[in-house]
């Protein structure tokens, strides 16, 4: 191991689902703590912290703190839509990077459960009925619903048809066999929210929310933390074997923003800054997609899996649907995609998510995944994004040791 | 005269025919339909006024049946290829259905009237409807 590298010592994540008497510090102190004992180390030897909590008050990592352990060290309140969790990790290991500390924690948490849809609507702007433009676009009203929609599921469903529409065969029918074969996947993961098979049949018959993505197409609103604690390589030598051989190469770590594209101030842009995280991500790890023995792709909804097989990299420009349709990504196939079951299923409490999907690749790496396991997985991808936007890419390795 | 109709957003046009209007960078051409403090392409700030084509093509659309409280459901949002600009709206005088609404459909500007305010004062939004 080359001593400026970076590691994973120890991850965790919580059973995702609901959590009537917890609150976010609660979950969280439960994800740390373990992560703690995952990697035999304590809060003594951590030099960096790094936290969030999307719909929170701001400060979880100090919260956090006060019941896992103060030690004066600097934390990072972070947010960044549905790449918090991931933006926390990458702080982490930044600090590591810079020579600041040689041992880090990020840790991610969310309560939603309960919670409906996200994005869009708004309150009326005032209590008489009068039309007074305001804002950027002069607008006289909230516009959500009656200039497009600014609500997850519709949005999403637009990424998936537009992609239908650049290169054809995206129907209906393709989208609900995708969210079919991760709710299959989530009846091997034992920490999903949600675990039950689910026909196509009942997929496509289900509650539609935003055409073409039916309830079980979308993800699960839950509860749920995460968080791994990272050291640098030359930190790594010092310690057990045992620690050593469980310890997972973070062979790349990446982190990007959506560039200017023409059309993405009307539709937001997921592909271009994934496109271009992926490749970073295969750079700086000396990777190509057909080393990947497991990808967790950010599957918020069934019509954005589809378009991230291409963006990943994972298939030939404009031949995501044929992709899936050669069975490559179910858990049986040559690139197997969201084993855990994907947000559809395993479910998606914001923060957590960029350190959930990574605790499944590790999981699979250190060959502790029990009947789910890829079997031999030596190396793995775990991406997010977040509206707004931000991508996150991390590239795991298993330890040579 | 007194004003009696206000456009539904400051980049939608009343009169005789209606049509959209966009902040164009005068360096590179990037448009926006909300005011910029600068280009977010080129970085350049000053921008001029310019008239989007009213025709355009469906380039990828939603049915939403399920949406915030006050947002009347089902409609379909759409993302418009207007000559080469992409613009979001609502497919205006379709039913809303995947039979009926399909990608790469030709459409063109429409507007409605969103009611009166307590002065009298009437709002007109827009839509596309099939051409
Ligand atoms: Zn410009």
């Amino acid at each position: 191991m080359a001593t400026d590298d970076i590691y994973i010592l120890g991850i965790y994540m919580t059973k995702f689902g609901k959590y009537p008497d917890k609150d976010t510090v609660d979950l969280a102190s439960e994800a740390v703590i373990a992560a703690l004992a995952d990697a035999q180390v304590t809060m003594k030897d951590i030099g960096v912290m790094a936290a969030g909590c999307l719909m929170g008050q701001g400060g979880i990592g100090q919260m956090i703190q006060k019941q896992v352990g103060q030690t004066g060290i600097p934390v990072y309140n972070v947010s960044n839509a549905c790449a918090t969790g991931a933006t926390a990790l990458r702080t982490a290991i930044m600090a590591i990077k810079a020579g600041e500390c040689d041992m880090g924690l990020a840790v991610g948490v969310e309560k939603l459960a309960g919670v409906g849809l996200l994005g869009g609507g708004g309150t009326p702007k005032s209590k008489n009925k009068e039309w007074t433009p305001q804002g950027r676009f002069g607008s006289v009203t909230n516009v959500d619903g009656l200039i497009g929609t600014a609500a997850m599921p519709g949005t999403f469903a637009q990424v998936g048809m537009e992609y239908g529409h650049k290169y054809g065969g995206a129907t209906f029918e393709l989208f609900a066999k995708i969210s079919e074969k991760n709710h299959a996947h989530s009846t091997l993961n034992p920490l999903a929210a949600y675990t039950k098979r689910m026909s196509l049949d009942e997929i496509m018959n289900d509650i539609m929310i935003s055409y073409p993505n039916t309830r079980p197409m979308c993800s699960a609103n839950c509860d749920g933390a995460a968080a791994a604690v990272v050291v640098s390589g030359a930190k790594l030598k010092t310690l057990s074997l045992e620690q050593q051989r469980r310890a997972i190469k973070v062979s790349a770590s990446i982190l990007t923003s959506d560039p200017y594209q023409e059309a993405c101030q009307v539709l937001p842009d997921v592909n271009t800054l994934t496109r271009i995280a992926a490749k970073q991500a295969y750079e700086q790890a000396g990777v190509s997609p057909s080393d990947l023995n497991l990808v967790e792709l950010h599957d918020c909804f069934a019509t954005a899996e589809l378009v991230h097989y291409d963006n990943l990299m994972l298939c030939e420009e404009g031949g995501a649907v044929d992709f899936f349709n050669s069975g490559a990504t179910w858990r049986d196939g040559s690139m197997p995609v969201n084993v855990s079951g994907g947000l559809e299923s395993k479910g998606h409490p914001i923060a957590a998510t960029g350190i959930a999907n990574i605790w499944e690749v590790c999981h699979h790496l250190r060959g502790e995944a029990g009947p789910r396991q890829i079997e031999g997985a030596k190396v793995g991808l775990a991406h997010v994004i977040g509206l707004g936007s931000a991508c996150g890419i991390h590239i795991l390795e298993k330890s040579a040791l | 005269m007194t004003i009696t109709q206000v456009p539904l957003v400051d980049y939608l046009v009343l009169g005789d025919s209606p049509h959209l209007i966009a902040n164009e960078c005068t360096k590179c051409g990037a448009r926006y339909f909300d005011r910029r403090n600068a280009c977010a392409s080129c970085f350049a700030t000053d921008f001029k006024k310019v008239t989007i084509v009213n025709e355009g093509i469906v380039r990828s659309f939603t049915i939403v049946t399920f949406a915030a409280p006050g947002v009347p459901v089902p409609f379909v949002a759409a993302i418009i290829d207007c000559g080469g600009t992409s613009v979001r709206g609502n497919l205006a005088n379709v039913e809303a259905t995947p039979e009926k609404v399909t990608l790469g459909m030709k459409v063109k500007l429409t507007t409605y009237s969103l009611g009166a305010d307590d002065n009298g004062l009437e709002a007109i939004g827009f839509g596309y409807e099939p051409a």
